[in-house]
């Protein structure tokens, strides 16, 4: 096995999604097969190959540093659920995140 | 037994740039809420962010004069985490490949010493939006901050107390905001620093476990925080306990510490190659460009005002201190003003006033040029140093010119022997009691009569002559 439920369960909390336990055993089935088809990559040889991060061979696209006023607010905020005084309201979130 | 403080610090930066890291909305602060934002900052689909060539630059700006090697070639990573003022549901930073590494800052303590503290690396990235927590159980979002270039920048494990960390925060605020790149202002946000700190046994050559405290807003909280939290390691570990790899925040109140979390295990950020935006490779040609866009740090001006205006060290160093101040300095002693001078008003009264009204300078109504002026009617003797504090107070609360003000006053220094004289005549003729006890050696009597012709004067005479013309009549009589 390439990835176990257990794994499968953590990377499910993180995107904040819940399983059922046949859910959980369905999803390990196949990205365990996803991950077997991935790794035929490893056969490749890649010696002296530097590491490639993207694949559009394009570099240094680069905009200069000039502003451009912002979006209309109030057409924004019409695909906010719920807003007040300009501000997006959003149910209160304890503060799980590490900040920037 | 004695113990031995490892800090380190990281310290994020806004940079004041036009336009976002990877939109081209504006960066501005304290705007109305959400009306500097487009649809990349609000991370809609289908969007494709594109790097601000300005933000790279500030950056390597920056790091260039913290001493850093620049990275030739960089690609950005994206950090994944939920948050309700990160739309996106990530961050695009730099974790692989951090645009510059290994610089090092000189730090100056209180006792004179010099220490080099290292860097281990800085690199660029975005700031996320603003969440006000409201006793309603709801959240308000501010999406303006979303995207504002920052800068992070990390310490190697050099600095060994608060007091070293105090100063470390100083002096990079002082070289960023001489760079140019960042208002660099605690109290607004564009410069923030999350801490760390351990004590291990002096000797010992493994560090102790490390507990954080984030998002501190002042210098000040900093130092006391971590005088805290060394004393508290400390007295954990004489007991015989261990310290737990935790996060803690400075409680303001009482000078203290409290857990906020503990720690378990590393954070799962998945960072991964930002597939919206290709590498960056940096030439040596661009390296050289940035570098010559570096303005003048501070520590070459205070060399120039010691080496060429003959500014004691210590003074040129507290004129250096902020930007502000030293363009200031710079600007008086160019409209006219004598170099020494300039800076005592600028140490003295000036500072004094700052302090008193808790204001900036820029807030006030002083211009280089008026003090420039003041300055001058001083040392030519057109106003005494009494007068002086007076138009002082006039052109540092109102744009007033000092010249043309102290002539309508009629607070012109009285210097002319021929209406003196018999002024300090009339003083004389209606005080025989002092010419006797002058003349019985009693010193007193001089500053009495002197104090008697300021006085007939208004305050205008000019001490220096009134002081030559009545030795010469009391000698006389």
């Amino acid at each position: 096995m390439a990835i176990t439920a257990n794994e499968v369960e953590h990377v499910a909390s993180l995107a904040k999604l819940k399983f059922t336990d046949e859910e959980l055993q369905k999803f390990t089935g196949q990205m365990d097969a996803i991950i077997d088809m991935v790794e035929q990559l490893q056969e490749v040889d890649t010696t002296g190959v530097p590491v490639t991060s993207t694949v559009t061979d394009a570099t240094n696209v680069m905009r200069e540093d000039v502003a451009v006023k912002g979006t209309d607010r109030d057409l924004l905020m019409e695909n906010v659920p719920e807003h007040q005084d300009g501000l997006i309201k959003v149910p209160a979130i304890i503060d799980e995140s590490e900040e920037a | 037994m004695n113990f031995e403080t490892t800090i380190g610090l990281e310290v994020h930066i806004e940079l004041k740039t036009n336009s976002k890291a990877y939109s081209p909305a504006p960066v501005v602060y304290g705007a109305e809420p959400n009306t500097n934002t487009n649809v990349i900052d609000w991370g809609y689909p289908g969007v494709l962010p594109q790097v601000n060539k300005g933000a790279l630059e500030f950056g390597m700006r920056a790091a260039l004069a913290l001493n850093c090697e620049i990275r030739k070639d960089i690609h950005f990573d994206r950090k994944n985490y939920f948050y309700p003022d990160n739309p996106k549901a990530y961050q695009i930073t730099q974790s692989d490949t951090p645009i510059a590494h290994d610089g090092w800052l000189e730090i100056e303590l209180e006792d004179g010493t010099k220490k080099k503290i290292g860097i281990e690396e800085m690199h660029v990235e975005e700031d996320a939006g603003k969440n006000t927590h409201n006793p309603d159980g709801y959240s308000y979002v501010d999406l303006n901050r979303q995207g504002t270039p920052l800068i992070e920048i990390v310490s190697k494990p050099d600095i060994a107390s608060p007091d070293e960390a105090y100063a470390y925060l100083t002096r990079l605020r002082q070289i960023i905001q001489f760079t140019g790149v960042s208002d660099v202002k605690m109290e607004e946000g564009s410069m923030r620093a999350d801490v760390n700190i351990s004590v291990r046994p002096v000797g010992s050559d493994k560090f102790g476990t490390k507990t954080e405290m984030k998002n501190l807003n002042s210098f000040e909280h900093v130092k006391k925080g971590l005088e805290y939290e060394a004393k508290r390691q400390a007295k954990v570990l004489m007991a015989g306990g261990k310290v737990q790899q935790e996060t803690r925040r400075f409680d303001v109140p009482t000078g203290t510490t409290i857990l906020m979390r503990v720690k378990e295990g590393a954070s799962d950020y998945r960072y991964f190659p930002e597939p919206d935006l290709p590498p960056i490779h940096i030439s040596d040609d661009w390296i050289q460009e940035v570098k010559a866009s570096i303005p003048e740090m501070p520590d070459v001006r205070r060399k120039r005002y010691v080496n060429e205006w003959g500014i004691p060290e210590y003074d040129a160093g507290v004129l250096t201190q902020t930007k502000e101040m030293s363009d200031f300095y710079e600007a008086t002693v160019a409209a006219g003003a004598d170099a020494k001078l300039a800076a005592n008003w600028l140490m003295g009264e000036v500072s004094a006033y700052l302090n008193a009204n808790k204001v900036e300078l820029a807030k006030t109504a002083l211009t280089p040029a008026h003090l420039a002026t003041m300055i001058q009617l001083i040392e030519d003797e057109t106003i005494s140093s009494k007068i002086a504090k007076k138009v002082f107070k006039e052109i540092i609360t109102n744009d007033t010119e000092p010249k043309a003000w102290v002539e309508a006053k009629g607070m012109v220094q009285l210097s002319d022997p021929v209406k003196l004289q018999p002024i300090i005549d009339e003083v004389l003729d209606n005080n025989e009691q002092s010419i006797i006890d002058f003349k019985n050696g009693k010193d007193r009597a001089v500053g009495f009569l002197v104090g008697a012709i300021m006085k007939q004067t208004r305050g205008k005479a000019n001490p220096k002559v009134v002081n030559k013309l009545l030795m010469a009549s009391l000698n006389a009589r």
